[in-house]
């Protein structure tokens, strides 16, 4: 989809000086605090159970005051200066690789740093208030931590290397907090599925920068970009498809989407931080930062959208029919990455609101997320969205908040959502109607799943089980849904005056303009309509009857198609499971016959030979001086042949 | 009949009767004696072959050979004898049960 | 030549006998014999030397340690010609029957040519002949000779070494150990009594004699016992004392008289009765 009117721009970064080199502070800060606790945490577990939280909490912030000195030193800059990078130490010189731990600082790590130090603070406090029984909480916040070290590297790393490094921490840190809580089987299992699907992910990833090695003879962003335009769209077109796998797989996109619906199982900060705001985005930013590899290869941009535009309904089909809070929101994220991704597939010109809307996604989904998992602290850790309703009174912050969050994904005039949402669908339209009432249609069925969200948590009659007391949390826990609320309302205005498309420019480049088929204020009429439509259907559907406290199982097969995740696992089981445990039953069987039989058979037969012969070893030493007699007659006889023949 | 052969065929002889000796008796003792018989035929195919050949390094041999069947019987009898003191035989059978 | 056509069958026969006798003192002597008949070839062969080590050192020392050590390993050696392992008796005889044929039909295939004879060599004597070569060719091997005998005398000394694991008992603690003995079960405090003691015989196959005319086992040596060479005739002695006593008076011979009678008649019969059914047919090899 990328024309060839405009200029990919290059990764050219200028050498790090006056704040910039601190950069490597914002990783150090957290790597710190996640060695600390872990290894503190284990040796003196009392200890460091009186302020391991504390100390877990304070590094994220100070990582994001740092950020905040970087961001606000980097505005000041001249546009065309805008790319900082510092040099650590060599990580990796083998033969010609030659990788450098490199911290790259522009504009789209500016504003990653910030979201994920910012979120991830609040995350963590939250967590102190959350986590506040749980036996290991230094633990958890050694592991949050570690995420947050992981998450930085990735998005700071000036090379593929140092990127794919981060990449797996993150999943690691992902693995260790779905199943924190390893003592309930489905968790360990989640963690297990989570690790799993993304190490096909990764294969695409890490084959990927192999196929960059082997054409630019570099890791490095600055020199792939400097040479993308001359590698032809061949070897582009392969490498984009390979980064897409990656991408697919921490992001969990269609195909490898399976995932995320079971990480659920991890504590809820974790699903807010992780599964949530900052590490299933790392697949857009994957994108949107190998911008010069994708504007080479229109056909990978293209199934970049397909995939985008497919997980985004996908999504979305299962938003609506999920009872457990957190799964519905967890469909709601798939949907809502895919909504970034299709805006990163549409090239320069949807690179910037990809980001932008990954940014309000992470305010809002975070927002809603804590939200949920407040709710669920109230309910007694309870998920079933059937046995809530009514909570407003219960928990007025809770609601409050989250109404923010609703309001903000639903894409409510004047709210973030409405923005960012608004201009991808903008985008898609023009670039190509079918993707673009995909998108639409995409909103509509956001604006009926969260409602009927709302519906069923806070309105309608008491479902409650019995002995339960909602409540609201603790002001630790709310204070980060306030924090949360308010940027989910306000941060649309990093879109006034074109703000962010102009910030990106030194990363995304500048894109064209072409007019859209129907006015802009047309579109945005348009999906304010369907939006208002899904969410009247919903008000129709949920609240206008009794939700009954057990899901009914007389439906349609749509419902009870999204009920089984549009049947992705049903698929992965029979296409690849059963074929997989198939051929390793095979495998397994034949090496017990045939590579073990020989073996076997070889042992038995040595084994037989031994027995026979070792009757000869009767202990009598006559008959052994028989056999030296036997060898004499041997011998003097073959002295005879010799000597006489 | 000027020649040591028939001393030969006697020492081969003598050498095979203490072979069959060897193999036969079950008394230690005894089957020393058979060892001792087939050394004393080697000593004379030595002296006979000295005999014939004029030269006196046969017996030197056969010298060092009664020197060491000396040494290996004062040993080997040692041997039978602290046998026979924690077995309460002389019987080469007994001894048997290094084995399979 | 005589000398070799003589003793030839000799050596032969007597090798083949040590096959065939039961007592190891007989494949003594059988072998005593070879070794002598050998140090007489030696003679033959020019070699006056080796004929008196042979006679000296194989014949005197050697077989007296063969004779020693079957004196200590005494009559619990005395050796059973049944074959025990299969087969092994078969084999032997195939075996060494093909290993003799083979080295004979061997050794007739050559020609050994004229013999040179030691007249030459053993002009100066025989005996500085060998010393002349022992002590200037075969010097090292002489020395190494004298090392291996001193390991062999070490190796005999230290295979025939007992070590003492329990200090060694005082005599009061063996006259305690005798007397808890003697009031556990009643055994008999005093020495053994010696052999021949009321006996007419002093020989130590002679069992002592118990008060009551009953054998004391104890007089005798358990290996003579086990040998069968103890006199079991004494109650036929006791008895025929008594008749002799009761017609002593009768007959009027005087009791100076009765003495050398009856020494004269137990000499006649002792070999009779030695021989007789009722000796030799204790068990052998009582182990």
């Amino acid at each position: 989809m990328a024309e060839g009117g405009h200029s990919v721009p290059l990764v050219d970064p200028t050498s790090a000086d006056g704040v910039f080199s601190l950069m490597w502070l914002v990783i150090a800060l957290p790597a710190a605090g996640a060695a600390v606790l872990l290894i503190g945490g284990a040796l003196a577990p009392r200890a460091f159970a009186s302020f391991g939280h504390l100390l877990g909490t304070l590094m994220p912030i100070g990582s994001f005051a740092l950020s905040l000195a970087m961001f606000l030193q980097l505005q000041g800059r001249d546009e065309a200066d805008r790319q900082v990078v510092q040099h650590l130490w060599t990580f990796i010189r083998v033969g010609e690789l030659d990788a450098g731990f490199d911290l790259l600082y522009d504009p789209l790590t500016a504003l990653f740093l910030l979201l994920i130090t910012g979120v991830g603070s609040l995350i963590h406090v939250y967590s102190i208030g959350y986590m506040e029984h749980d036996p290991r909480r230094v633990r958890f916040f050694g592991y949050l931590n570690l995420f947050v070290a992981a998450m930085l590297v990735l998005i700071m790393s000036e090379n593929y290397i140092g990127l794919f490094l981060g990449w797996e921490g993150v999943g690691l840190a992902s693995y260790l907090l779905i199943g924190f809580w390893q003592h309930k089987h489905s968790a360990a299992a989640a963690a297990k599925k989570a690790f799993v699907i993304n190490r096909v992910g990764d294969m695409g990833l890490s084959t990927a920068i192999m196929l960059a090695f082997v054409t630019f003879g570099s890791v490095s962003f600055t020199t792939i970009s400097a040479g993308a335009g001359e590698a032809g769209e061949k070897t582009m077109t392969a490498m984009g498809l390979l980064l897409l796998l990656g991408a697919c797989g921490k992001s969990a996109q269609v195909p490898l989407q399976a995932w995320l619906l079971d990480a659920m199982e991890g504590p809820t900060p974790v699903s807010a931080l992780i599964h949530a705001a900052t590490m299933v985005t790392a697949g857009v930013y994957l994108v949107v930062r190998s911008n010069f590899v994708f504007d080479y290869a229109p056909n990978a941009q293209t199934v970049v959208v397909i995939v985008a535009t497919v997980t985004l309904l996908w999504g979305a089909v299962i938003g609506c029919a999920k009872d457990d809070i957190k799964k519905a929101l967890a469909g709601s994220t798939m949907s809502q990455i895919g909504y970034m991704m299709l805006g990163a597939g549409l090239g320069p010109a949807g690179y910037a609101f990809a980001i932008f809307h990954l940014l309000t996604h992470g305010f809002f989904k975070a927002n809603m997320f804590l939200g949920a998992g407040s709710v669920m602290h109230g309910m007694d850790d309870d998920v079933d969205m059937r046995h809530y309703g009514a909570l407003r009174k219960a928990m007025p912050i809770t609601f409050i908040t989250f109404a923010m969050g609703y309001l903000a994904i639903i894409g409510f005039p004047g709210f973030s959502g409405f923005w960012s949402k608004d201009k991808i669908i903008e985008t898609a339209l023009a670039e190509n109607w079918i993707v673009g009432v995909c998108a639409l249609l995409g909103a509509g069925v956001t604006g009926f799943y969260m409602t009927r969200l709302m519906i069923m948590t806070f309105f309608g009659e008491k479902r409650w089980e019995k002995d339960v007391h909602p409540h609201e949390s603790p002001s630790v826990m709310t204070f980060p849904l306030i924090v949360l609320a308010a940027l989910s309302v306000v941060s649309g205005v990093l879109l006034l005056g074109g703000w962010i498309e102009h910030w990106l420019e030194p990363v995304t480049g500048v894109p064209d303009h072409h007019e859209p088929p129907i006015p802009a204020l047309a579109v945005t009429g348009l999906a304010v309509l369907v939006v208002a439509a899904g969410v009247a259907l919903a008000v129709a559907l949920v609240a206008r009857r009794p939700v009954p406290r057990e899901a009914p199982t007389e439906v349609s097969f749509a419902t009870r198609a999204a009920r089984a995740d549009i049947y992705g696992d049903a698929f992965n089981d029979q296409v690849i499971v059963e074929p997989g445990r198939a051929l390793t039953t095979g495998l397994v069987r034949m090496d017990r016959s045939v590579v073990d039989g020989t073996f076997r058979a070889g042992v038995v037969l040595v084994g037989g030979i031994g027995a026979l012969t070792r009757r000869a070893q009767n202990g009598y030493v006559r008959s052994y001086a028989l056999s030296v007699l036997g060898g004499v007659l041997l011998v003097v006889l073959a002295l005879l042949a010799v000597n006489l023949a | 009949m000027d020649s040591v052969t028939p001393f030969i065929v006697l020492s081969s002889i003598l050498f095979t009767i203490g072979a069959i000796g060897v193999l036969t008796r079950r008394n230690a003792i005894v089957v020393f004696m058979c060892v001792e018989l087939m050394l004393n035929a080697c000593n004379l195919a030595l002296v006979a072959f000295a005999h014939q050949y004029g030269n006196l390094d046969g017996q030197i041999a056969a010298f060092f050979v009664m020197v060491v069947a000396a040494a290996e019987v004062v040993v080997g009898l040692a041997i039978i004898m602290t046998i026979f003191r924690t077995r309460r035989s002389a019987s080469v059978d007994d001894a048997s049960l290094l084995k399979y | 030549m005589i000398a070799f056509w003589v003793l030839a069958p000799i050596m032969v026969l007597a090798a083949l006998s040590i096959l065939f006798v039961r007592k190891a003192v007989h494949a003594a002597m059988l072998l005593a014999v070879v070794m002598i008949s050998l140090a007489v070839l030696y003679l033959v062969l020019e070699a006056p030397f080796l004929f008196a080590v042979q006679i000296i050192v194989y014949t005197g020392a050697i077989m007296m340690l063969f004779l020693f050590v079957l004196m200590l390993v005494g009559v619990d050696a005395s050796d059973s010609v049944i074959e025990t392992i299969r087969g092994q008796r078969i084999l032997a005889m195939v075996g060494g029957l093909a290993l003799g044929l083979t080295l004979v039909l061997g050794l007739a295939q050559i020609s050994l040519g004229s013999v040179v004879g030691l007249g030459s060599v053993n002009e100066g004597g025989n005996i500085q002949a060998i010393a002349n070569v022992l002590f200037s060719k075969y010097v090292f091997a002489f020395e190494v000779t004298s090392a291996l005998l001193i390991t062999a005398a070490m190796g005999a000394m230290v295979l025939a070494h007992r070590e003492r694991l329990t200090p060694r008992k005082t005599q009061a603690v063996r006259a305690a150990e005798r007397v808890a003995a003697y009031a556990e079960s009643g055994e008999h405090l005093g020495p053994l009594p010696a052999p021949g003691v009321y006996a007419r015989h002093n020989a130590v196959g002679t069992p002592a004699l118990l008060p009551d005319g009953s054998v004391a086992e104890d007089s005798v040596s358990r290996v003579l016992a086990a040998r069968g060479s103890v006199r079991r005739t004494i109650p036929r002695d006791v008895d025929e004392l008594q008749r002799a006593i009761d017609h002593g008076p009768g007959s009027g011979v005087p009791a100076s008289q009765d003495s050398p009678d009856g020494r004269s008649t137990s000499t006649g019969r002792a070999p009779g009765a030695s021989t007789g059914p009722d000796t030799g047919s204790t068990p052998e090899g009582g182990e």
